[in-house]
């Protein structure tokens, strides 16, 4: 089968930087693809650019984005418009402030009906309370004329999910969903997230920085490093076996996956640098972090290679690293 | 219902908090007007031509000013617990009635000024805003900043000479056509004619202030993550201007023009002026010549009444835009 959405070779190029370079993936209907990555990867980017609503001063300059066999880099606006929110829906990171404050949840939800579907005001309004009861929000024939103020942060992130499932999409975009949230609340909004996908049959691009939200949810992992693709793994792969020196830089940071972490069973681990220190540097944009280095990673862009069935990574030095006992690597 | 329950509640502590408010303002004012030099009794003398000392001290009994200051402040506010706005000396009527003839004038110029300055001053703002950085957006804000900083007099005699003198197409001064027996809809279009020109001039200088607000208010909104969230939608651009954006972006310009409200009836005078229109400013400048303090007190309560009333209007119509205001 087609895939639902393949991206190639999409470079977004700012007057005086080009935050994404080359990235490639794709998705296919009900599978949920991850996109990990620290600040500044260009994640965001990429998702706003699926959307088509890149800042102005940004701009595609190479690649392009097949969605169910158009290129949206090539569509005009009326007809990116008839996609948006029909289609291609999105989520935010916060939702605190992705509700408009004067009107009332119902009425921005019922929005997105009758621009796509022509609804009826009355009849707009009855769909938004079954949306409202499907994202698990009681009393929602009350709820329907709250204000956005009225709602804790949970309740607004399951109305901007109401709003992006209104039309059945087939692609949904969750930009950091629940980084904003309370922990207890982060696993019920994306187990949500989780049965709608499964329930609309839709396809989910998850942007996080939060690998554990990757091991939970997702069937693909992507891990970009300053624009670039670094690793693309199943996650069990990923989280037994990480490749890349980044990866695993970034799972040795990370607490959720030891068995029985604690603070005195000695310091997280850190990756030295920022990814500031990527601008400007010829050759493997990781390079002036990674303990791996060699001289030779100075000359030029490592080439994405399968090492596996399934994988990718972008290191020529993978499969020495391998020989390196995992515990060891964790300590890096 | 709980919009009705919101704008009720703001209603109820606006009235509350007036009472204090009115009295502040009378009594301040009447002691302030007692500092000028001079009274009534002296500009008549004056007039006249031909006082004694007999007939001023007449005079000032006749209309209680030889009484010391304080007797003559309970007096006043006496007449006005029994809602009367006392006797002017100077006209020789009731002062509420000399009011009552100049009020609608007034308004009704200020209404319209108002409507023109907010109307113009949305549309142009929203096409400043549209076209942040661009041509539209430069010239409209030269001719912005020309309107803001010209004096309305003179805004008003230029549009005297272009309209009046030179195409003859609107009168140059006036409330309407002497001796005319118009009635309904005729009279009405022929009073609309004589207002065109003074409520203009009264309305360019506000005009320019609210496209400004607009503007900049508007480029704050559109910045925000919920206008990202209506593109998201698949909305147009106006769709989203026209639901999104101008709804958060009129609240702090119906803050100024209830502000405004107040200051308008002081740039009335001038205009009144330059149109020899009959309206409260000429005649509160007559008043403050004349040493009418009766008739400037009664037109100093009737405008921090109006000022009051302003604000309550303004306070519902926040709470209307704004749901987040009536919860506190």
């Amino acid at each position: 089968m087609a895939p639902l959405l393949q991206v190639d070779n999409l470079t977004i190029r700012f007057p005086r930087a080009e935050p994404v370079r080359d990235l490639s993936f794709e998705i296919s209907q009900g599978e949920t693809l991850a996109i990990v990555g620290e600040s500044g990867s260009g994640k965001s980017l990429t998702a706003l650019a699926l959307m088509q609503l890149l800042p102005r001063a940004a701009r595609i300059a190479n690649g392009s984005i097949s969605f169910g066999g158009r290129d949206l880099t090539k569509l005009g606006a009326r007809e990116m418009r008839h996609l948006r929110g029909r289609e291609i829906a999105m989520i935010f990171q916060e939702p605190m402030t992705s509700l408009n404050p004067v009107m009332t949840i119902g009425r921005q939800i019922a929005e997105v009906l009758q621009v796509h579907e022509k609804l009826s005001s009355r009849a707009a309004r009855e769909r938004a309370i079954e949306l409202l009861r499907l994202v698990r929000i009681p009393a929602p024939e009350k709820r329907v004329d709250d204000y956005p103020h009225q709602l804790s942060g949970g309740m607004r992130q399951r109305v901007m999910i109401a709003i992006a499932v209104a039309c059945k999409p087939k692609l949904l975009i969750a930009d950091e969903p629940t980084t904003a949230l309370d922990v207890t609340i982060q696993a019920q909004v994306l187990d949500l997230l989780d049965t709608l996908r499964r329930e609309l049959q839709m396809a989910v691009v998850l942007i996080t920085h939060d690998l554990g939200v990757v091991a939970q949810w997702a069937d693909k992992v992507v891990v970009m490093y300053a624009g670039r693709k670094v690793e693309q793994a199943l996650p069990d792969d990923l989280f037994n076996d990480p490749l890349h020196p980044y990866t695993r830089g970034l799972l040795a940071a990370s607490p959720r996956l030891k068995h029985d972490f604690h603070y005195r069973d000695g310091a997280l681990t850190e990756i030295p640098g920022s990814i500031v220190s990527a601008v400007g540097e010829t050759g493997c944009p990781f390079r002036p972090r990674c303990n791996q280095a060699r001289a030779s990673c100075s000359h030029h862009v490592p080439q994405l290679t399968v090492p596996a069935e399934d994988r990718l990574v972008a290191c020529p030095f993978t499969t020495s690293i391998k020989a390196v006992p995992h515990a060891a690597a964790l300590s890096l | 219902m709980p919009a009705l329950l919101r704008i009720g509640r703001t209603l109820r502590r606006t009235l509350l908090q007036a009472i204090p408010t009115v009295l502040g303002i009378v009594i301040l004012n009447f002691f302030l007007l007692q500092l000028a030099p001079g009274d009534a009794a002296d500009v008549m003398a004056g007039e006249a031509g031909s006082a004694t000392a007999e007939s001023m001290a007449a005079l000032r009994s006749r209309f209680g000013l030889d009484n010391p200051v304080l007797v003559q402040l309970g007096h006043y506010l006496n007449n006005l617990a029994h809602f009367s706005l006392g006797f002017s000396p100077r006209y020789g009527m009731p002062v509420a009635d000399l009011i009552a003839q100049r009020l609608p004038g007034t308004l009704t110029l200020m209404a319209f000024a108002l409507t023109i300055a907010i109307l113009l001053g949305v549309i142009l703002g929203s096409l400043m805003a549209s076209f942040a950085g661009r041509i539209p957006d430069r010239l409209l804000s030269i001719f912005s900043l020309l309107f803001y900083s010209i004096p309305s007099f003179w805004i008003g005699l230029m549009l005297i000479v272009f309209f009046s003198v030179k195409l003859g197409w609107l009168p140059s001064g006036g409330a309407g056509t002497i001796g005319s027996r118009l009635t309904g809809l005729p009279a009405i279009l022929d009073k609309a004619r004589y207002m065109v020109l003074p409520a203009t001039s009264l309305a360019l200088f506000y005009v320019a202030i609210y496209a400004r607000l607009t503007r900049a208010s508007m480029l704050e909104v559109k910045n925000q993550d919920f206008v990202r969230t209506a593109y998201a939608k698949g909305l147009t651009p106006f769709g989203v201007t026209a639901r999104h954006i101008l709804r958060n972006a009129l609240i702090p310009i119906t803050t100024m023009a209830g502000m405004h409200i107040g200051g308008m009836l002081g740039g009335a005078v001038v205009v009144e002026t330059v149109y020899s229109w009959p309206g409260l400013g000429r005649l509160a400048f007559e008043a403050v010549m004349g040493r009418d303090f009766t008739v400037l007190l009664g037109i100093l309560l009737l405008s921090s009444l109006l000022v009051i009333i302003a604000n309550a209007a303004v306070d519902i119509i926040h709470a209307w835009l704004d749901p987040r205001i009536g919860a506190r």
